[in-house]
């Protein structure tokens, strides 16, 4: 009796654990549609990430408005944006044409251009030559425009201009070797004391990607070449990530910040517990904050990332808008997008949720400038930035680049091992087959 | 029914057959639609390996090519390497885990059950832990564990929690263990209370000790409770997946489970591998569930060489 209970019971339990485990296995398979132009009008689905600012509503709001008969559904998605992209990829396996207009990061174009699950877009249609010219570049897959750039973002260098001007430093950092030397001066203060030099995103995650790519690009290398070609077995790159290594050894980045992501690093910049930051610039109104929040309000400022042997380069981040190849009613959804990446809607995104422009004039507009004043420095920041090594496989690609990368940082591996492993993984997963 | 009762036995025997077929037939139907169909399907996926890309469009291939055991003979290889740190690190997370949760479980019962005043207060407040998602709780943790947080504060030295290393494994363990006690907690309790007092009562009568009572009154009653939570707990943590993910991050070599990886694979679009880690997985936990069940039975059965069938019979029955 008691054996034959327990056994229904555990049937039971492994049934459960069944179906738990199973459910992830979906069924893939089967040729997506391809596209056949934009036709057909009619209400469609924008999906994006959550709205945090509210701005994204009111704008679905003001199309919905001037366009009744082509109204436009908002569908939030989660704030992470790992799970926003397993949702478009739910949906592009199940060839739903539930979603027309997608939000996509930049990093994933080449993955959802080569999976065919986006339409190419006109490129005459899009003016191009007024965007910032390497998010033109983060928006194509071989040449091909598969979306239209929403929003920008670049690395800046936040520094503490009173601990600086108290040493007697007029001008921050352009190369590693003066953030050095200049750490060097302002810890030597007495206003500095137990404070640390340097911190980025070391955490072994997203940002890891985005910082070692920011070192080997600053010291001249690249992580894929224009061809596609993985390049971390060199010179430029083992340079870069030894700026990292190095940092850490010599305690110029702090022990903890290999825990670090945005938010951590955000804590202790604000704190004033670093005088250099690399950062998104979403930290620029945060750290400005005078209700006591932030310790350093009014004692800081940006500047482009430095380099090796000058100014550094970025990643690029963003986000982009792209068709579904799905989609029903596409005419609608290409007039859509190219009302939500209009000109005028991104000085309502930078305005309302300090959402970084992609056109090129509204960098240079004195009035947003003026309320926004890191913008001639994020422009330059943009203007070198790279947007990350584009490949289709960009999941596994960041996943090594991170294993590798964390490995080297954390003294598991010497730099040279860790990037001739990183380049045979790299030559696998950009291989094809 | 004067009918049904002229009929031969045998006929009447075939008759309820069909009528028990038919009552369990609306559970097989539910049980092959959401346990049968998913397990087959996920075999039948993890015989096809990854999308190549065509080099000269560029574009992914439209199907997913049949590579038969290739994603499990895979496994073998260098490249299985993963594979093998996770299943170690799933045993291990689950072997801590679980002998840890039992200990404080069945303490926590033991008060849970000897506490008169304040016995609803006692209880609540062991149970809150286990109430709270465990996505949440390992955010909480998380915190705690940070640089510069709590755990920080009140150990000596800095220790980077979520950074690669033993630490991480034992956060985790940690933060578990605090979660999950107290379901073994309340699964013992539930023994305990059907224990008769007189049993006990006997036993002190007699002359045993506190703890010679627990020994050889209390825990041998209280065994077929305590299995029922340990077979739970067991099944449990070897799918253990939010915790690790949360608390310490994806891709951590030291905390990453075998669920996390069959996640990672799946998330990358390569549902064959994905489902191929799925099946192991599966099959792992059916293994160990299976020989649970048969220690449980063979226990039982051993006993009863000896002699004390009847007695065991009923202690069974009284915890069933």
């Amino acid at each position: 009796m008691h054996t034959t209970r327990a056994r229904i019971a555990a049937g039971a339990l492994t049934a459960a654990v069944v179906v738990g485990l199973t459910s992830c296995a979906s069924a893939g398979g089967g040729a997506p549609a391809r596209g056949g132009g934009f036709e057909g009008r009619g209400p469609i689905n924008y999906v994006a990430g959550k709205d945090v600012s509210g701005t994204f509503r009111g704008v679905v709001d003001q199309w919905n408005r001037e366009h009744p008969d082509e109204k436009v559904t908002f569908v939030e998605l989660p704030e992470q944006s790992d799970q926003q992209r397993q949702q478009h990829i739910q949906n592009a396996q199940t060839r739903s044409d539930a979603n027309a207009v997608i939000a996509l990061d930049v990093v994933w174009t080449a993955e959802f251009a080569a999976n065919r699950w986006i339409e190419p877009l006109p490129e005459e249609q899009f003016p191009l030559d007024q965007t910032l010219p390497p998010v033109v570049e983060g928006a194509k897959y071989r040449g091909v425009l598969y979306a239209a750039p929403a929003w920008a973002d670049g690395g800046l260098l936040f520094y503490r201009t009173d601990l600086l001007a108290e040493a007697g430093i007029d001008k921050p950092p352009t190369t590693w070797a003066r953030l050095r030397s200049q750490c060097g001066q302002v810890l030597a203060l007495p206003n500095a004391a137990g404070m640390s030099c340097y911190a980025g995103q070391f955490e072994k995650y997203e940002g890891l990607t985005v910082n070692f790519a920011e070192a080997v690009q600053s010291a001249g290398g690249a992580i894929v070449d224009e061809n596609g070609k993985p390049t971390v077995d060199t010179p430029q790159a083992k340079r870069g990530l030894d700026f990292l290594v190095d940092g850490f050894k010599s305690g110029l980045i702090p022990r903890p910040a290999i825990t670090f992501q945005e938010e951590q690093g955000r804590q202790a910049f604000q704190k004033g517990q670093l005088v250099f930051h690399r950062q998104w610039p979403y930290q620029h109104a945060l750290a400005s904050k005078t209700d006591g929040s932030s310790a350093v309000a009014g004692k800081f400022d940006v500047a482009p990332l430095p380099g090796a042997d000058g100014p550094g380069s970025s990643s690029l981040g963003g986000w982009n808008l792209a068709v579904s190849s799905f989609a029903k009613n596409k005419a609608t959804a290409l007039d859509f997008v190219k009302y939500m990446t209009s000109a005028q809607r991104q000085r309502q995104n930078l305005e309302a949720a300090s959402l970084a422009p992609t056109y090129t004039s509204l960098y240079d507009d004195p009035e947003l400038v003026r309320a926004f004043p890191y913008l001639p420095t994020l422009k330059a920041s943009i203007m070198t930035a790279q947007p990350r090594p584009r490949v289709v496989r960009y999941g596994d690609a960041a996943g090594a680049i991170q294993d590798e990368a964390y490995a080297a940082l954390t003294g598991v591996k010497s730099s040279e091992a860790a990037l001739a492993d990183l380049q045979g993984r790299l030559d696998k997963i950009t291989g094809g087959r | 029914m004067t009918a049904v009762l002229s009929r031969p036995p045998s006929d009447r025997r075939a008759g309820s057959a069909r009528l028990g077929a038919l009552l369990v037939a609306p559970t097989v139907l539910v049980l092959a639609v959401v346990v049968a169909y998913p397990t087959v399907q996920a075999v039948w996926q993890s015989l096809y390996g990854a999308r190549g890309i065509d080099p000269e469009s560029g574009f992914v291939d439209d199907t997913e090519p049949f590579v038969g055991l290739d994603n499990y003979a895979v496994l073998f290889t260098s490249a299985g390497d993963r594979f093998w740190n996770a299943l170690a690190n799933t045993v291990f997370l689950t072997g801590t885990s679980v002998a840890l949760e039992i200990v404080l479980g069945v303490g926590m019962a033991l008060i849970m059950h000897q506490a008169l005043r304040g016995r609803g207060l006692v209880r609540a407040g062991i149970l809150i832990p286990w109430a709270i998602p465990t996505a949440i709780v390992a955010l909480l943790w998380r915190w705690i564990f940070n640089a510069d947080g709590l755990a920080n504060a009140i150990l000596p030295g800095q220790v980077l929690w979520t950074s690669e290393g033993l630490h991480a494994k034992l956060a985790v363990v940690f933060a578990d263990v605090w979660k999950t006690a107290p379901f073994v907690g309340l699964l013992v309790l539930a023994g305990l209370q059907v224990i008769p007092k007189e049993v006990d009562e006997a036993a002190r009568v007699d002359g045993a000790g506190s703890w010679r009572r627990l020994r050889s009154i209390t825990l041998p009653l209280v065994k077929p409770a305590l299995l029922v939570a340990v077979l739970f707990r067991v099944l449990d943590a070897l799918r253990m997946f939010d915790m690790p993910y949360v608390l310490i991050g994806a891709r951590k070599e030291s905390v990453e489970t075998l669920s996390m990886l069959a996640h990672d694979e799946a998330s990358n679009v390569r549902f064959g591998p994905g489902a191929a880690y799925a099946v192991i997985l599966f099959v792992f936990v059916f293994l160990v569930a299976f020989a649970f069940v048969k220690l449980l039975g063979a226990d039982v059965v051993g006993d009863a060489g000896k002699g004390v069938r009847s007695r065991k019979t009923r202690r069974a029955k009284v915890i069933a």
